[in-house]
């Protein structure tokens, strides 16, 4: 190979090698913040979450499958934490009554970790959906056939 | 042992990490020194690989290569397999380094009933190709990790890979890969006899660490879960200089210690392929010694004494044992007739060349 495709190559593969650190020289550097901020989380006695912070922090994502799991396959909706409180196994009812909001919390870690849950493909969590009238008097009328159906 | 040896090797390593990071807790070793030192031993090791490469003599052009060279105007040319162009050579590499051309047309012979056959063997090329796309695609979607924000086609790239949204967390279409990858590959040098045969501890470590390195990653995403907030800390504190070593999960040390040996271990083994691959003469130098001349550059001034010189010296001496000359000469008194010897010395040596250097 000719002198000039050698000292190209090695420039090539150096200009590779140092890109994540130039790339990161370079951007803007803002330290993630999650917003506890919610009317449910201030009127908490103690400043928790379901389980400990750390097991909340690696394993939601699975604790939220196996709830999955649960509900929609065993009809078992009821979750009893390690300190013996007990909650409804629902995205919509636990967690974002009181992370409620999500754009703030789920989704800002959610970004900056680049993960894409597809929750929010169905879950109505932030109600775009029932912002459309006729979407609106279709949900009143499934709740109240949920509700009808359950007593 | 050429088996077993790399599997305690990579077993070993594994526990080094382990063994520093579970009882020991030595995290700023494992999660800052040890990488930083890797990659410098990696970049540095690259680089004098392909300078070395480069200094190797590659004075000619190999036409070799399957396909029919530029020939007559009315021989189809084979544009990609003997290129005469750059752009070519281009192409040719490129079908080569992503689609590893040359090794779909891998055949195997076997022996039949009435003699041999030989027939083509696309396993090899399938799960080499299988293996190489998971590895760079998983490698790519790691970019999220030293990335902040994390551009959209990383995010893209992690849609596209757990497409079929099975599990949670999804599974990547590329873990798969990657272990049915290997798997394969490992399992050919073990069961074909010939192949088992030629196989080295070499060839098997790379392998074999690789398999760790995937599995290690694979127990982590899946099963035993690591505090991604603390790894992401730890990544970007490497690339943007502030290192800390925030995380404590010795399995995350594990993956990434291996990471680390297989930095330092490319540069020096057959995994080199991966820079070695541009510097093919098959396939990197376009086939045009019909149309160019190529001169070895390193060929010394070679003393010439022409027939000219010769008779010029002799020419009496010839012309009295009767010898045809063919040459005009005249007595020495008289000055030579220049006019002609200028036009025969030199051969038109300077038309139409290109230099090949090595
Ligand atoms: C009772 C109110 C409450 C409910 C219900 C709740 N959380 Fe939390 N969550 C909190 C509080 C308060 C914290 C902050 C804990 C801390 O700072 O130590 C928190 C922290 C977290 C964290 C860790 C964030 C970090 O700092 O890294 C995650 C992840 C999380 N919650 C997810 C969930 C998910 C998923 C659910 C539903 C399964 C859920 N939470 C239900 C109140 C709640
Ligand atoms: C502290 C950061 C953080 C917060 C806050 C957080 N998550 Fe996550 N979440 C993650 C990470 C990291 C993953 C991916 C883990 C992995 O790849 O192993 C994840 C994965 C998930 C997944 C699985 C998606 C997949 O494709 O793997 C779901 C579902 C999920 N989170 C739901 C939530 C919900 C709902 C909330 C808000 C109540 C929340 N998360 C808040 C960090 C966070
Ligand atoms: C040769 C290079 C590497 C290979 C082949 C590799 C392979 C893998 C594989 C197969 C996984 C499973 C999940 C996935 O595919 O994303 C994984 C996960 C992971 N790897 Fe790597 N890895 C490499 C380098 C690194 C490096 C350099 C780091 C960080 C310093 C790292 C950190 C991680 C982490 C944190 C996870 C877990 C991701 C999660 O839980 O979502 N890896 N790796």
């Amino acid at each position: 190979m000719k002198k000039t495709g050698i000292i190209a190559f090695v420039v090539i593969f150096c200009a590779l090698a140092l890109l994540p650190f130039a790339a990161n020289a370079i951007s803007p550097k803002a330290p993630l913040e999650l917003d506890y901020n919610t009317p449910a989380i201030k009127s908490l006695e103690e400043h928790k979450c379901i389980e400990s912070t750390e097991f909340m922090r690696s394993s939601h994502m699975q604790l939220l499958d196996s709830w999955r799991n649960d509900v929609v396959r065993n009809g078992d909706i009821v979750y009893t934490a390690t300190d013996g409180t007990k909650y409804e196994k629902s995205l919509d009812d636990s967690c974002l009554t009181c992370h409620s909001n999500p754009e703030e919390f789920c989704d800002k870690c959610h970004s900056y970790e680049g993960v894409n849950p597809y929750c929010w493909d169905c879950h109505d969590s932030f109600g775009l959906w029932r912002q459309n009238e006729s979407n609106e008097a279709l949900y009143q009328d499934f709740l109240a056939s949920v509700e009808g159906g359950q007593e | 042992m050429r088996i077993v040896g790399p599997i305690i090797a990579v077993c070993a390593l594994a526990g080094i990490a382990w063994l520093g990071t579970g009882p020991l807790s030595l995290y700023t070793l494992f999660g800052v020194i040890i990488p930083y030192c890797a990659f410098a031993a990696f970049v540095v090791g690259f680089i004098i690989r392909i300078l070395n490469w480069g200094r190797s003599a590659v004075p000619f052009r190999i036409p070799t290569t399957a396909g029919q060279e530029k020939s007559l105007p009315w021989i189809k040319q084979n544009k990609l397999d003997n290129p005469s162009s750059k752009a070519g050579v281009v192409g040719r590499m490129a079908l080569e380094v992503l689609f590893f051309r040359s090794l779909f047309r891998n055949a195997s012979t076997e022996k039949t009933e009435d003699g041999i056959a030989i027939g083509s063997a696309k396993w090899l090329w399938l799960f080499a190709l299988i293996f190489h796309w998971s590895m760079l695609i998983i490698v790519l979607r790691h970019f999220r990790l030293f990335l902040d924000p994390i551009p959209a086609w990383i995010t893209a790239l992690e849609g596209l890979d757990g497409m079929f949204q099975i599990g949670l967390p999804v599974i990547y279409l590329t873990d798969l890969g990657i272990v049915a990858g290997i798997t394969f590959l490992f399992i050919r040098r073990v069961v074909v006899p010939r192949i088992r045969y030629i196989s080295q501890t070499i060839d098997y470590f790379p392998l074999v660490l690789l398999f760790g390195i995937a599995l290690a990653g694979i127990i982590m995403r899946y099963f035993t879960k690591v505090d991604m907030s603390a790894v992401k800390e730890l990544t970007l504190g490497l690339v943007r200089f502030t290192p800390q070593a925030t995380v404590t999960e010795p399995i995350f040390y594990i993956h990434i210690f291996l990471v680390c040996c297989l930095l330092v271990y490319f540069p020096w083994s057959k995994l080199m392929h991966a820079g070695g691959i541009f510097l093919s003469p098959t396939r990197n130098m376009a086939n045009n010694s019909r149309a160019v001349r190529h001169v070895n550059p390193w060929n010394y001034e070679v003393k010439k004494h022409t027939y000219e010189e010769y008779e010029n010296e002799n020419w009496e001496k010839m012309q009295a044992l009767g010898l045809p000359l063919d040459y005009e000469h005249v007595k020495e008194e008289e000055p030579p007739a220049e006019a002609e010897a200028g036009a025969a010395e030199g051969a038109p040596e300077a038309a139409n060349t290109e230099d090949s250097e090595g």
